[in-house]
Order: structure tokens, then C-alpha cells, then sequence
């Protein structure tokens, strides 16, 4: 090697194989073998893929698994957005809220999951009692859709503060002098946002989204904690089958399979997301 | 268009007032003719983005009236005083076209389609922008930009005035001087008021028929340069203006003549008769142009030592000294002066400016 510069690369070579090189050859190892603790490894090549793309579970929780992403992406970002404008620009009532913010994100996710359950079950919890105020029966252990929107509820109340902080972040990088010239320009409010503010936003908007939906698809606790993925299959997500299969169902193998189609569609829908939001608006557009 | 006035004005950005250092601005009766060209100049900080935020409207002032065609618009938002402004860096709104951006004012203003279209067409002629119309803003280069943001100003026909926030800031010194004979030509073309905000005396001389200068937040001369640079009224001016600025050194007047300590200068009697009255303490102020310099020795004229000869291409800059004395002169640029050599040096009395504290007697 002619530039010993190189060797300042090593801890970071060294550690980067550990976290994650290594435990990923590992995982895609693993998903070409029968494996079954207490059994002898088999090698079967590509089966395991095989039977992945045709399980009808799988299959299921992958719908399920893009329907709640795109549900939560399009609740949390404008949510976000909107709460972020709102916010005040300074001064101690900025702190509050910044801190009130904060709040769902310092909070362990088996704990969100916990401070849920509590609030909906049926005996103690405060939201079946408020529904049956209105006349409606809550029960989200039974009732299918009560199951999916407290999920998609807990968790846009877990991660909106993400974005509201990503957001107001971006807000204040903007300068002045594009709100002044708006002012003199005899802009409304609206097209002040749509020609200053959401152009100048893009790049946090970006990372807003493509956080939102890697995270939206490691999504576990909440409905562990919840229902463990019913009633029947109705919030059965793909981190949860996965986790089925490999711990609970003892086939490691068929779990690391899983694992790696579940991996690449994340990887892929960033991928497209990315591309789409980078695009967007760059054309010129019109007098 | 119309004649902007700016009447007592003051503004303070705190909220107590009484403080000795709380106006940004205070005491400002400045008035601009229709079609003027002029120049708000300053050092940084002397309040003129102030001033120009007031005038467009995005600051209210604290006290006073700012009348624009005799009309008081001082409660009135900044779309309704009919005011452009140029921003310091170039700001578009670069997701949209160019064209768009030159529309953008007239389509808030309900102007129709094909006279928004018309009046874009003869605006990016004025600019040199017919070949960009169709590019994203974002994607011209700085002083594309600048032009589209100035563009976008006097798209509308019934602008009363551009202000001008040391617009050529962020531009490449070679399209910088492109840029400003640009703003020079459509303000001759369509004679509509400008006013200029720079600290750059050299961009304000330039592009201005009228500057006014600023220190502290009060105005301290408004005039010609030719004014400014002949007849400085506070020694801070004949300073700030001219490069260098103008030498200023402390003096006596004892018996008909300044003594600087280390040598004196006879005046006339009727020079003497109008520094007289005003006691001993003065400061005298001399061009470094009009410092005369001689390698022979003269009567009256004092002998200097040359500290420092810089070549500026045109002339030099002659650095002279006596004991504790420093002074600045400018020499040809042919001439064979070393440092070190000795000079003998004169202020004709006609050049003179003599100041007492701030305030100008001669």
C-alpha cells in the first residue's frame, strides 16, 4: 500500500464489519440453512426464498406493512410540518414546547408500548372510558380497526415530535430576507409557503420521510404491547412475523430469509422515495 | 413614481427607549426627488438597512412619518406603498422559472395573463434575461439572480422606488461592474427613484447623483460626490470618503498661524479672521491629493521624512512624517521619491478644511 494514510481507516473497517458486515453475511448465511436449534444445519440454497415469496402471512404483512407506512407518512409529515410553523420562533414559551416535544422521543419504546396498554384497556384504561362517552364500544383486542388506528394513533404520537423538530430546524435556517421579499412581492400566506418555505424545506423534508419510513417499518413494540399483532392478523407487521418465525416458530433459517426480502423493500422504497422528493418541483415551472 | 419623504424619524429596536444608544436611527429628515438616483452610505452598522426597512415598510418606525408622493404610508404594509427592494444576496424563488419570478408580483396583484406576459417580455429585455425566461431561477448564476430579484421590483408599473441593500455584495468583481452600469441604465431609462445602500463609498460615488452619508444613525451630509469629496462637512466624512481619506491632524491657532508642535503654517489675515473666533483646539483636514511635496527645500514649506511609498498603477501613496506626525500624500505615478529621502511639504492654504470637534469652520 503506497499511502499509509490508509491505515487510520482500520477502527472504522474494524468496527463497521462487526455491527454490521459481519451480522449481515451472518443473517444471509443463516437464510440459505434450514436451521433449527438442537438440529444439525442443512443447506437448501434458495428454498428458503422460495417459500418466503409465496407465504400467504408474509405476503399479507407486507400490504399491511406499506398500508400503515404510507398512513403514517402522510399523517406525521404534514402534522409535523403544520405543528412546526406553529411553533414560536423564541423565547421561553419555544423552550417549553421544544421540551414538551421531546418527551415522546426520550421515552424507552417498550415503555410507550406499556403507557399504552394502559391507557386502552378495557377495565382502567382513560380511551375506552372516553369512548363510551360518545356511545362507542372501544375494544381494540377484538375490533380490528379499533387495533389498526390506536397503532397508527401511538405511533404518530411517538414520532410526530420527530418531525416537528426536523422541521422547525429547517425553518430557521431560512433567511429573512426571502419572508421580506415575499411581503413586498404581495404574496398571500399560502403562496409565501408554497414558493418560499416548502422549497427551502426539501432537504429536511427528505430525511423527515425517509426516517418515518424506515422506522415506520421496524415498527414492534406497540403493537406487541397492544394486541401481539391481532386480533387474527390485523397489525401483524413484518418485524413482527419475522420475530415469529425466527424466535418463536425456532426456524432461524426461514426468520433470516425473511429478514432479508424485508431489508431490501426497505432499502428499495427509500430508494424511490429519495429519488421522487429530489425531483420534485426542479423543473421550472410556467409564468 | 413619486417623491419619498422621511419626516423626524427615529427608530429604536429595544424597547427602553430613554438609553443614550437605543436609536439605530434617529433625527432623519431626508427627502428623494422623483427619478433620483441616490446613495445611502455608512460604515456597517450606522443604521441605513434600517432605514431602507422602514421606507419599504417591513420595519415600523419607533417616531416620525415616511410620505411617499406627499401621501403618509407610514401605517401601510409593505404591498401597499408600492416600494421594490433588492436584498443583499440575490433572493429568488428558485423552484419556479424565471419568467415566473418576474410574474410573481404581478399575478398577487390580479395583473391578467397576457399583460403579465407582455410586460415580463420588455422586462427581461431591459435585463439581458430573454434567454434564461425559461430556466429555473435557481439555476442562473448570482447576477442573473440579483437582476431577476430587481426584475421582480420593477415589474409592476406603478413602482414608486427601488431600494438597492448593498445589492452587488455576493457578485464576482468582474460582473459587479457589469451589474451596476445595468441598475445605472434602467433607472435612467424608465427614471425611477433608487436609493442605494452600500458602505462600498466607491459603489455609492459611482451610481449615485445624490449621497447621503450616515454614521450612528444620523445623517452628517447629504450632496454631490463632487460635494462630499470637495467640502466634507465633519471630519468623519473627509475621512470616509476618498482613498485614502483624508488627513486629519490636530492644531493651534496661535497668532495668525496653525501650530501642529513640531511646525507651524502662516495663514492669511483673512483666513486667520474667520479660525480666530473659534479658539485654539481645531483640526485641520487636507486632501492627500492637494498635500504638496517637493524634493528642494522652500520657504515656509516643512521638511518630512518618506516612511512609505505604496504604488497603487495610477500614483503612489506617499507615507510622510516629522516626529510624531503622520500624513498621507499622493504623488504621480512617474515620480522617483525613495523612502527614507527627505521632502519638503505644503498645504495651500485654498485646500485647508479646518474643524472644530465636529463641526466644520472653514
Amino acid at each position: 500500500m503506497k499511502n499509509r494514510a490508509w491505515l487510520f481507516l482500520v477502527p472504522a473497517l474494524v468496527l463497521v464489519s462487526l455491527s454490521a458486515f459481519i451480522p449481515l453475511m451472518a443473517v444471509v448465511n443463516y437464510s440459505l440453512h434450514v436451521l433449527v436449534p438442537g438440529s444439525i444445519p442443512k443447506y437448501v440454497a434458495l428454498e428458503n426464498y422460495a417459500e418466503v415469496l409465496g407465504d400467504p402471512f408474509f405476503c399479507g404483512a407486507v400490504k399491511r406493512q406499506f398500508c400503515f407506512t404510507f398512513q403514517v407518512l402522510l399523517i406525521e409529515i404534514p402534522l409535523g410540518l403544520l405543528v412546526a410553523l406553529c411553533l414560536p420562533s423564541k423565547g421561553k414559551g419555544l423552550t417549553f414546547c421544544l421540551v414538551l416535544l421531546g418527551i415522546p422521543l426520550l421515552i424507552p419504546w417498550n415503555v410507550v408500548g406499556m403507557v399504552w396498554r394502559v391507557f386502552t384497556r378495557a377495565d382502567l384504561g382513560v380511551v375506552p372510558a372516553m369512548f363510551a362517552r360518545i356511545g362507542y364500544d372501544y375494544r381494540p383486542v377484538e375490533h380490528a380497526v379499533d387495533a389498526w388506528w390506536t397503532t397508527v394513533v401511538m405511533d404518530v404520537w411517538h414520532w410526530v415530535p420527530l418531525v416537528v423538530l426536523l422541521c422547525f430546524a429547517g425553518l430557521q435556517t431560512i433567511p429573512d430576507a426571502y419572508y421580506q421579499a415575499a411581503r413586498i412581492d404581495g404574496a398571500s400566506p399560502w403562496a409565501t409557503f408554497r414558493y418560499v418555505t416548502l422549497p427551502r424545506l426539501r432537504y429536511v423534508l427528505i430525511i423527515a420521510v425517509l426516517l418515518r419510513t424506515m422506522d415506520s417499518f421496524n415498527i414492534y413494540s406497540e403493537p406487541y404491547v397492544l394486541t401481539g399483532g391481532g386480533p387474527g392478523n390485523t397489525t401483524n407487521f413484518m418485524s413482527i412475523y419475522t420475530s415469529s418465525q425466527a424466535i418463536g416458530g425456532f426456524n432461524m433459517g426461514y426468520g433470516a430469509a425473511l429478514s432479508v426480502v424485508y431489508m431490501f423493500l426497505v432499502v428499495m422504497l427509500c430508494y424511490v422515495l429519495y429519488t421522487l422528493m429530489l425531483n420534485i418541483g426542479k423543473g421550472a415551472e410556467p409564468a | 413614481m413619486a417623491t419619498i419623504e422621511l419626516r423626524d424619524l427615529a427608530h429604536s429596536y429595544r424597547a427602553d427607549t430613554d438609553a443614550a444608544d437605543a436609536f439605530a436611527v434617529r433625527d432623519v429628515n431626508l427627502t428623494w426627488v422623483e427619478g433620483s438616483a441616490a446613495a445611502l452610505l455608512g460604515p456597517s452598522g450606522c443604521g441605513k438597512t434600517t432605514i431602507l426597512n422602514i421606507i419599504s415598510g417591513l420595519l415600523r418606525p419607533t417616531r416620525g412619518q415616511v410620505l411617499i408622493g406627499g401621501r403618509d404610508v407610514t401605517e401601510l404594509a409593505p404591498r401597499d406603498r408600492r416600494i421594490a427592494q433588492v436584498f443583499q444576496f440575490p433572493v429568488v424563488y428558485d423552484t419556479i422559472s424565471v419568467a415566473a419570478n418576474l410574474a410573481f408580483p404581478l399575478k398577487n396583484a390580479g395583473v391578467s395573463r397576457a399583460e403579465r406576459d407582455a410586460r415580463i417580455t420588455e422586462i427581461a429585455e431591459l435585463l439581458d434575461l430573454t434567454g434564461v425566461l425559461g430556466v429555473s431561477a435557481g439555476k442562473v448564476s448570482q447576477a442573473d439572480k440579483q437582476k431577476v430579484s430587481l426584475g421582480r421590483g420593477i415589474a409592476r408599473k406603478d413602482t414608486a422606488a427601488i431600494l438597492l441593500d448593498e445589492p452587488l455584495t455576493v457578485i464576482d468583481p468582474k460582473e459587479k461592474y457589469v451589474l451596476r452600469r445595468k441598475l445605472r441604465q434602467v433607472q435612467r431609462e424608465l427614471n425611477i427613484t433608487m436609493i442605494y445602500v452600500t458602505h462600498d463609498q466607491h459603489e455609492a460615488l459611482t451610481f449615485a447623483d445624490s449621497v447621503t452619508v450616515l454614521d450612528r444613525g444620523r445623517v452628517v451630509q447629504v450632496g454631490s460626490p463632487a460635494d462630499l469629496h470637495a467640502d466634507p462637512a465633519t471630519p468623519f466624512i473627509g475621512y470616509f470618503i476618498g482613498s485614502p481619506g483624508m488627513n486629519l491632524l490636530k492644531c493651534a491657532f496661535r497668532e495668525g498661524a496653525l501650530d501642529f508642535g513640531c511646525f507651524s503654517k502662516r495663514l492669511s489675515d483673512d483666513t486667520a479672521s474667520q479660525i480666530g473666533p473659534h479658539g485654539p483646539e481645531l483640526n485641520l483636514g487636507i486632501r492627500p491629493e492637494f498635500v504638496e511635496t517637493s524634493k528642494e527645500e522652500r520657504a515656509g514649506w516643512v521638511c518630512m521624512e518618506v516612511r512609505l511609498v505604496e504604488n497603487m498603477g495610477t500614483h503612489k501613496v506617499l507615507t510622510l512624517g516629522v516626529n510624531g506626525l503622520t500624513i498621507k500624500g499622493r504623488a504621480p505615478d512617474d515620480t522617483s521619491i525613495a523612502e527614507g529621502a527627505s521632502v519638503w511639504v505644503d498645504f495651500p492654504e485654498d485646500r485647508i478644511k479646518v474643524f472644530k470637534g465636529d463641526e466644520k469652520i472653514l
